[in-house]
């Protein structure tokens, strides 16, 4: 199931449609006070938010940990027991249709104002309502916006789904009110790191799994663990997926069915809140007055959003062969048990493949072809030979098999105007000529660092929606610096310079750990396809015609392998014996003042790392 | 009300020998030229009729059980049951058809019948391997190659042999059958095959449905079917110590029969005892060989009809020698735990004398209990035939027990009885015999119920369904009932069932009669003349059955059962396979789960490698699910491939020295197990 197709051009993808129009013209209250009769499980036990309560503290599971943590913290059991009460109190969400309702009705004002269109693969919906009945349902969107949960519970409550429980981060909760009335709209709160708190963990995991077990509602989570400020996915985390897989592992469940939900927006309303972030900006504490400020972007045109529900994912036909689920027949299944090996590895290709379920499933726009070439032509571009490139490019991106949502019966020039008028805020369009700056800068002195750090907010925020069409460049990308680059056409040559590069680029993009060959295999068949590459049993050659191709693909890489370079220079050349993993990033940026952005300075600490290029020292 | 089986020895005697005299005479098999010279004195000679050695004569060659016994759909489209030795005969089943068109979408135009008769040319010409037969000859042993006597001991009772016989597909088959009467014949044959080289498949019941009876395809030597049943004396009973010996060929039945002329009974009740051996007990570590202090022949008396008391559902264990006992529930199980002791064969047997190509092995004593390293009976029990042929059988015998009362329990769902179950498992309460059967179980022993005779009956029965459904509230789909046994003296008898069904009251349980307890086990012994039944209208099925810990019991039924449905679709089988289970036996630490699974098979081409296709997922799930590869059938051919990982690639080595020592020649080449 989660092989991906060989030729992913070949993928089919359902038709979408817009979930506002109906909106638009019925009225928004009686529409969130109609009738909601969602589609249940059918081994559903019903039950309410405080037996679920007092289920999960009488559960063995935990009832075992709180005893170990009494016995090795020597507080008593009733003590501990407390603690753990107080815990889950914090955690649980309360939902009541009655604050869902009110949001239904909210947020169907702002919809409308904030999307020209909400677009959603009504296939998928009607796959989700079988699945919802089969089995225990975990929905997996991607994480771009805060936007992303808000619109799944609204889309749930339209179709008639159940509606989900959601993880949410702790910092949501210290927004009053607001972190209140999410927790009774169905999410409930986690802290963002409780490494080692035994106690911790045992309620959030006894929490989720009692509520997958009992059908009480669909889980909802963000693989990714937090918005990707880049709009590229995130390396997944395993932890949540473990849990809700476990259920399964131990046959507490026949299956759960994964659903990977790719949620994209033409215009992200973050947008340029995420640039600053990465130029090391703090982030704005998340507070009520601060959204009350952010109303702003209400009056502003975001274009249009998509979701796509996936084909759910059997988390027993993917485990299949993979798990030995006789492993937990030997320990009572209340006794908490780390994932061996064996899981751990199973988990995190999992997580990778779903992560990469949802980026296939991604809308792409016409704007992130654009934003892609103008980041290439860091001087502009004239108008003419943009829409001559684009086409260009989007021909390219659709051989490769990009989900592109493109006008059908609309001029190439026409999209592109359109496009461009929505993003004015990072270009400049004159005489013709089009160019990424930053507009809305009022003529006021700026000092020269100044300048610098809202030109490289314009560059990053136009970044973000390159990166969303990376995946789709990204295999053919490496081949294409890796033929540079190994100076020879033997394909064992340039397969081991692919292989070394897709290795030190593993935290940065998403490549499932130990498909080097797949992916190899399928850059080449897609490049061969497109005329650029001739593939031979023991050589690779490029045609002719293929040099613009290979050029551009180089390119999409180049300001990857440059921040890596900058990294690795700094790490030679500046630094002293002690450097702290904190002063890092403040001291990368100092060094070489180019749009650096932490994320791509992470990434690249992390692979040196991995590649054990940089030791890390416990002070 | 309850049976009172208390009533005298002579009225079962009566009953008993009632019943016998319906079945056929077999003809004196006087052929044992040579007189067998047993250690003890013999026993009286039994008025029961021992298995004939053409069996073929009063028993189907292609189907379960007596010829004269069969479901069939008469003109009106009303099942039956034919001949007079059960309970159920004669009588007429008028909500079966229904129930089995509705389940498996059957209909009663569409038949498939079997091949009337054994078509002797598809038989392969024996592969003689003349002095040994010569020396058996001489021997004075009773031989044939007679084809229809090879092809009546090639096979089990799993599907596929079966299916293969309905259609006329004879496989490879022994090529000469030899029936020793005593131990010294079994060791003079013994010794003649290592002598000649020749494969020995020791033959007891035939009920096996592990494939333990299938010659192995690879086996060039001549293979040789050893079978026991005319070593069917009880040699002694000792009643001081309350024990018995007895020849291992004897059948259940006739064991029980003869230990009752006495006023004894063994304590066990396997359901498959009317036709599985006592050394088929032994040789796969068969649970329904539990002792049961009350003995059966309580049966008799509160079943005036019943021939046997026992039967088998399908398929049973198996194995090798014999016909395995199944599942059984027996009655008296759980009395074994409330005396606290194991309540296997190894409970229930003394001593066991085996003859292997090394030679006899035995214990030197009586002795209830010994410190003498590994028990070497553990050995032979559950070899299923690989190791040797085993001879005699000391086993423990009880009075008879003097009062027997069925009964039931309604319960709103599958998980609250199989709490109540648990509960009474922890109180070590349980009756002699308590089992919860699904809500489609339930409904499958519905449609078993015969012509109601009288309107005030049928009045009841409404009464009682609408208490239970519109005033109780139970949901008829999901309600399911345990059956109970209980036996012993009265007094405590009406004890226990009071503390029963106190238990059970606690977990939202009815009391809901006798008959529905009676019934449900009723079910047990039909259901392999069901299986032929469905057998003629494109329905297979079979049995197969697990032991799992308490914890993980209702995990494992529901992810099984829904197993198998999903299989089935995936393998475009296009109507709802009957999927369904029953707790059989209750252990301090876990239970006994047994399912059925069935299947409408219009349309496929190759139904029986679908139906194992299945069978074999689900024994994956079984095992993913922490049960156990076998509780009592066996291991077999069938499920020999997981035998490493349910046991440990050391344990299967210790296994398999043990098999290289004591016969490196594989004499007993049947291939089972290892």
């Amino acid at each position: 199931i989660l092989s991906y197709p060989r030729h992913p051009v070949l993928k089919k993808r359902d038709d979408f449609e817009d979930v506002l129009e109906e909106r638009r013209r019925s009225s928004d209250l009686r529409y969130a006070l109609r009738c909601y009769t969602p589609t249940l499980y059918k081994g559903l036990v019903p039950c309410k938010v405080s037996v679920l309560k007092s289920i999960v503290l009488q559960s063995d599971h935990l009832q075992c940990v709180i005893k170990q943590v009494s016995s090795e913290s020597g507080d008593s059991t009733e003590c501990v027991a407390e603690e753990a009460s107080l815990i889950l109190d914090e955690m649980a969400h309360r939902m009541q249709l009655s604050t869902v309702r009110f949001f239904v009705f909210t947020l169907s004002k702002a919809f409308k104002r904030l999307f020209r269109s909400v677009c959603v693969n009504e296939e998928g919906i009607q796959r989700l309502q079988q699945a919802v009945q089969e089995h225990p349902v975990v929905l997996l969107p991607s994480h771009r916006s805060y936007m992303d949960f808000l619109m799944m519970s609204y889309l749930l409550y339209m179709f008639d789904l159940p509606l989900p429980v959601i993880a949410a981060g702790m910092d949501f909760m210290s927004m009053k009110f607001i972190g209140e009335m999410l927790r009774m709209s169905g999410a409930f709160f986690i802290r963002r790191s409780f490494g080692g708190d035994k106690l911790y963990w045992a309620v959030f995991s006894e929490y989720v799994k009692t509520m997958l077990r009992k059908g009480y509602a669909p889980i909802e989570f963000f693989l990714e663990g937090t918005r990707s400020r880049t709009c590229k996915s995130l390396t997944p985390k395993t932890g949540l997926l473990n849990i809700v897989m476990e259920p399964f592992f131990k046959g507490e469940l026949f299956d759960v069915s994964l659903v990977p939900v790719s949620i994209s927006y033409e215009r992200v309303l973050e947008e340029s809140l995420y640039a600053r972030e990465l130029l090391g900006v703090p982030k704005p504490k998340e507070s009520t007055s601060g959204l009350l400020k952010a109303r702003r972007v209400l009056s502003e045109d975001y274009g249009s959003m998509h979701v796509y529900f996936g084909h759910p994912v059997s988390v027993r036909s993917l485990a299949e062969g993979k798990i030995k689920r006789s492993q937990y027949n030997l320990l009572p299944r209340y006794i908490p048990q780390k994932p061996s090996v064996d899981t751990h590895e199973f988990l995190n290709d999992a997580a990778f493949r779903l992560v990469r379920i949802q980026e296939e499933n991604m809308v792409l726009k016409p704007w992130v072809l654009i934003a892609t070439l103008l980041l290439q032509n860091p001087d502009g571009m004239d108008l003419s030979s943009l829409t001559e490139q684009t086409d260009w490019l989007r021909h390219l991106a659709l051989a490769f098999g990009a989900f592109l949502d493109w006008p059908d019966h609309e001029a190439c020039s026409e999209v592109i105007s359109c496009s461009l008028a929505l993003h004015r805020r990072l270009l400049s369009v004159s005489a013709g000529h089009v160019q990424l700056s930053v507009t809305d800068a009022p003529q006021v002195e700026t000092t020269p660092e100044e300048a610098v750090f809202q030109r490289a907010v314009v560059v990053l925020s136009c970044a973000s929606y390159r990166n969303q069409i990376l995946h789709v460049f990204l295999r053919p990308a490496l081949l294409a610096v890796a033929m540079q680059s190994a100076n020879s056409s033997r394909k064992d040559d340039i397969y081991n310079c692919f292989n070394f590069l897709r290795n030190m680029f593993s935290n940065e993009f998403i490549l499932c750990p130990g498909d080097s060959v797949q992916d190899f295999e399928e850059a080449c068949y897609l490049l061969m396809k497109r005329g650029v590459l001739q593939v031979l049993e023991h050589e690779i050659v490029m045609s002719a015609s293929g040099q613009s191709t290979l050029a551009f693909l180089c390119s999409v890489l180049d300001p990857f392998l440059q921040g890596y370079q900058v990294v690795c220079r700094y790490l030679c050349e500046e630094t002293n014996e002690n450097l702290t993993e904190k002063e890092f990033i403040p001291a990368v940026r100092s060094f070489c003042f180019v749009s650096l952005s932490s994320d791509l300075q992470k990434n690249a600490l992390a692979a040196l790392l991995r590649l054990k290029a940089v030791r890390k020292v416990k002070v | 009300m309850a049976s009172n089986s208390s009533s005298s020895a002579q009225q079962r005697l009566r009953i008993i020998a009632g019943h016998l005299q319906k079945r056929p005479e077999e003809e004196n098999a006087s052929v044992a030229a040579q007189e067998c010279k047993a250690e003890a004195p013999r026993s009286e000679p039994s008025s029961a009729t021992p298995v004939p050695r053409r069996r073929q004569e009063i028993m189907k060659w292609n189907g379960w059980g007596y010829s004269d016994s069969r479901f069939l759909f008469n003109k009106k489209g009303q099942a039956e049951f034919t001949g007079k030795r059960y309970r159920l005969s004669g009588l007429i089943l008028p909500s079966l058809k229904d129930w089995f068109e509705g389940t498996f979408g059957a209909n009663l135009q569409h038949r498939s019948p079997a091949t009337p008769s054994l078509n002797l040319s598809a038989v392969a010409p024996p592969h003689l391997n003349q002095p040994f037969v010569e020396d058996l000859k001489a021997a004075g042993l009773s031989v044939s190659h007679d084809p229809e006597d090879r092809v009546f001991r090639a096979h089990g009772h799993c599907l596929h042999e079966v299916f293969a016989l309905r259609e006329g597909r004879i496989g490879r088959v022994p090529d000469v059958v030899v029936w020793p009467s005593c131990h010294n014949d079994v060791e003079k044959i013994v010794e003649l095959a290592c002598k000649h080289n020749v494969c020995l498949i020791p033959y007891g019941g035939g009920t096996s449905v592990s494939s333990a009876l299938e010659c192995p395809r690879e086996e060039t030597r001549s293979i040789v079917s050893l079978d026991t049943s005319q070593m069917n004396r009880i040699l002694w009973i000792d009643e001081k110590n309350l024990t018995a010996h007895v020849e291992a060929g004897i059948i259940g039945q006739d064991l029980e029969r003869q230990l009752n002329e006495r006023g004894y009974c063994t304590g066990h009740e396997p359901d498959s005892m009317e036709f599985s051996s006592l050394g088929g007990w032994v040789a796969t570590r068969a649970s329904g060989m539990k002792k049961n202090i009350y003995g059966n022949i309580e049966d008799l008396v509160c079943l005036p009809s019943l021939n046997t008391q026992t039967h088998t559902g399908l398929g049973h264990a198996h194995t090798l020698e014999m016909f395995p006992p199944h599942q059984s529930c027996s009655v008296g199980v759980l009395l074994e735990v409330i005396q606290g002791t194991c309540d296997l064969m190894c409970s229930q047997v003394v001593h066991i004398k085996m003859v292997t190509p090394r030679g006899v092995i035995e214990k030197s004593c009586l002795g209830p209990r010994m410190s003498t390293g590994p028990d070497i009976h553990h050995f032979i029990l559950g070899s299923e035939g690989t190791l040797g042929v085993v001879t005699e059988v000391t086993l423990k015998i009880r009075p008879i027990p003097e009062y027997q009362k069925y009964g039931s329990v309604v319960f709103p769902n599958f998980q609250q009885g199989v709490a109540c179950l648990r509960e009474v498992a922890r109180q070590r309460c349980a009756p002699a015999s308590i089992r919860l059967m699904d809500n489609e179980q339930f409904q499958f022993g519905h449609a078993l119920k015969p012509q109601v005779s009288s309107i005030f009956t049928s009045f009841l029965d409404g009464l009682k369904k609408f208490y239970i459904t519109k005033f109780k509230g139970f949901d008829p789909h999901h309600l399911c009932v345990a059956t109970l046994l209980f036996e012993g003296d009265r007094g405590k008898v009406l004890q226990h069932e009071k503390q029963v069904y106190d238990i059970a009251a606690k977990f939202g349980g009815l009391a809901a009669g006798e008959d529905n307890g009676q019934r449900g086990y009723m079910l047990t012994f039909v259901i392999a003349y069901l299986r032929d039944l469905g057998m003629d209208y494109y329905v297979i099925g079979e049995s197969f059955e697990t032991s799992v810990p308490w914890d993980r019991v209702l995990d494992l039924c529901r992810n099984v059962k829904e197993r198998i449905v999903r299989e089935c679709k995936e393998r475009g089988v296009q109507f709802p396979p009957l999927s369904t289970c029953r707790v059989t036996q209750t252990y301090d630490a876990g239970a006994c789960v047994y399912f059925y699974f069935a299947f409408n098979y219009r349309g496929l081409s190759d139904p029986v490698h679908i139906y194992e296709q299945v069978e074999h997922a689900a024994r994956e799930e079984i095992l993913a699910n922490g049960g156990s590869l076998s509780h009592h059938h066996g291991v077999g051919k069938l499920r020999k491939e997981w035998m490493k990982e349910s046991v440990s690639g050391v344990g299967l080595g210790m296994l398999k020295s043990v098999k290289e020592y004591v016969d490196p020649q594989n004499i007993f080449g049947n291939g089972n197990l290892l």
